[in-house]
């Protein structure tokens, strides 16, 4: 790869009890590009996703092996500090998930658990962080009111900010447009196409021309293991791997 | 064959209307028994006052209807000795209750807490005469040697076998509160940076504090309503409290024990009904606000 690369994993096994989920899976993700990962489900996307925030480890049994280096530090490392890794690599999930507070106690809430206090400080964060999630507008004048009102598309970017108010350097984004009407599907890929400026972004999902639409690499997955790597426009036109090309053209998964 | 079909049918729906009508009538079966003892309450209590009046009833502190020198009907003794060991009790009861709860739904192992929520659920299941027996026996004297007392029987000692009676209902309906609130907002927390423990007090808890809130309204309308155990356990004393350690009478124990004795139709007899109005009255607020609560829970989310 001819790009710095910001996470560099090699060999990574994760059993959940006696059930191996991932084998050998080695891909360096490059900065501030947008990597997708394919692959039909349960194939080990999430699973490899949780691996570079380490929320696996709240799984009851599941065991990681192999190394990951985000900036040269192997982040499975037991001296790693896990509150200062998930500062770093923000995670969006896959159904939105506001807490039940107001909009800007949302944004507001990591900050706030990272020590800040000062109620200046906070509310130029939270603008910040609704700005870059492109949600700004659209709120600015009901912070104080329940982020459970907002639309299915505004709580996804609620999370996005919620996940950029702790200044990250990489985005992990599970099937996040997966519960999405087609409208904020769209807002959803022009903010993610904004955001690669900052973060470096690995997004999972489900359907492939959304991979090729806001991705610069794709990895394609099957069975737990990492089938092909590459950049987007190669995978999606001449794959190396016949079992690629059999799932981009549709015919499996 | 064919004809049998829409016959099976209709029976079956003719069963259906039965059944319907049947479950109908049990519902409304509840709600005449509670206007019935509403107005059985009412009109007992309200004939006590042709001879005592309302307002000596209401303001004053003195019970004594058997006095030589004319009978007292005041009814706040038994209410200050009521709220002071309702009280009394839900302070040890809500941080207790949430505290298990809290352990039961985020920390405890699968297999600790398949153990420990029915044995805490148990704990109901205990006769309040047996509790009101501990509290004779065991609680109260270790009350009376820990604040040099010459008798243990006072507001604290039955405030703490309350809070054994109060907090399986409140223990076992927070862990479900806390249980109700989704895996998402923990996970999300979690990725934040946040650990378990502030997950636990900044999204957890205050999601589920509606239910949790609902769940110590029901555990103090139990504690309120409870007779047996205040009855044999805080002294019997009918005097207004002093504080914790003074001897109490509750409401409750008030109407046990006269009750009995009573003759019909005097104003003693209806002074007892008017207090047992005032009990319902106060069960009921609180059981309402209760219902609040859990209803403006289920509406957040
Ligand atoms: N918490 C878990 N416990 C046990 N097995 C799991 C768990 N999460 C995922 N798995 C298993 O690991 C494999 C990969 O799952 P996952 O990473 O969720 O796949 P994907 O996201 O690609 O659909 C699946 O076989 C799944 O059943
Ligand atoms: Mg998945």
């Amino acid at each position: 790869m001819d790009e710095p690369v910001r996470i560099d994993c090699q060999n990574v096994e994760v059993w959940y009890g006696s059930k191996q989920a991932l084998h050998g899976i080695s891909i360096r993700i490059p900065s501030n590009r947008v990597t997708a990962l394919i692959g039909p489900s349960g194939c080990g996307k999430s699973t490899f996703l949780r691996c570079l925030n380490r929320m696996n480890d709240l799984v009851p049994g599941a065991r990681t092996r192999g190394s990951i280096l985000l900036d040269g530090e192997d982040i499975l490392s037991p001296a790693t500090d896990v509150v200062d890794l998930r500062r770093r690599v923000g995670m969006v999930f896959q159904r939105w998930n506001p807490f039940p507070k107001s909009v800007f106690d949302n944004v507001a809430y990591g900050p706030r658990i990272h020590g800040i206090r000062d109620k200046a400080r906070l509310a130029e964060i939270v603008e910040d962080a609704l700005r870059k999630a492109s949600l700004w507008d659209e709120v600015k004048d009901r912070l104080r009111s329940s982020a459970l009102e907002l639309s299915g598309g505004q709580q996804q970017r609620l999370c996005i900010a919620r996940a950029l108010a702790v200044e990250p350097e990489v985005l992990l984004m599970d099937e996040p447009a997966s519960a999405l009407d087609p409208i904020s599907t769209a807002r959803l890929e022009d903010l993610i196409g904004e955001l690669k400026e900052r973060y470096t972004i690995v997004i999972v999902t489900h359907n492939m021309q959304q991979a090729a639409r806001v991705s610069d690499y794709t990895g394609f997955f099957y069975m737990g293991r990492l089938v092909e790597y590459d950049r987007t426009q190669t995978i999606f036109t001449s794959p190396a791997q016949e079992q690629t090309e059999a799932y981009i053209t549709g015919r499996f998964g | 064959m064919r004809d049998s079909i829409p016959v099976t049918r209709r029976r079956f729906r003719a069963g259906e209307r039965l059944m319907e009508g049947v479950l109908a009538l049990c519902g409304y079966t509840s709600v005449l028994v509670l206007a019935g003892i509403f107005v059985l309450l009412l009109w007992q209590g309200a004939r006590a006052f042709r001879e005592v009046p309302l307002w000596e009833f209401l303001t004053t502190a003195r019970w004594d209807p058997t006095s030589p020198e004319g009978a007292r009907y005041g009814i706040g003794s038994m209410v200050a000795s009521t709220f002071l060991v309702t009280l009394g009790a839900m302070a040890f009861t809500v941080p207790l209750g949430i505290g298990v709860a809290a352990y039961l739904s985020e920390f405890a192992p699968a297999r600790v807490r398949e153990v420990l929520k029915p044995a805490v659920e148990m704990l109901a299941a205990i006769p309040s005469v047996v509790v009101g027996f501990i509290g004779i026996v065991v609680v109260g004297p270790a009350i009376a040697r820990l604040f040099g007392l010459p008798n243990g029987l006072t507001a604290l000692n039955g405030a703490v076998l309350l809070t054994v009676m109060a907090l399986p209902t409140a223990v076992s309906l927070s862990e479900d509160a806390l249980r109700a609130v989704p895996r998402d907002h923990r996970l999300a927390s979690l990725a934040l940076g946040a650990n378990p423990w502030e997950t636990l007090v900044k999204v957890t808890l205050p999601a589920a504090a509606p239910g949790i809130l609902a769940a110590m309204m029901l555990a103090m309308g139990r504690a309120i309503g409870e007779t047996m155990t205040v009855l044999m356990a805080t002294g019997n004393a009918p005097a207004f409290p002093s504080g914790f350690l003074s001897p109490v009478r509750t409401m409750t124990a008030t109407i046990a024990i006269e009750l009995g004795e009573v003759p019909h139709g005097t104003a003693h007899y209806f002074a007892l009904f008017a207090v047992g109005f005032a009990l319902f009255v106060i069960s009921f607020v609180v059981n309402w606000v209760a219902d609040w609560f859990i209803r403006r829970g289920r509406r957040a989310r």
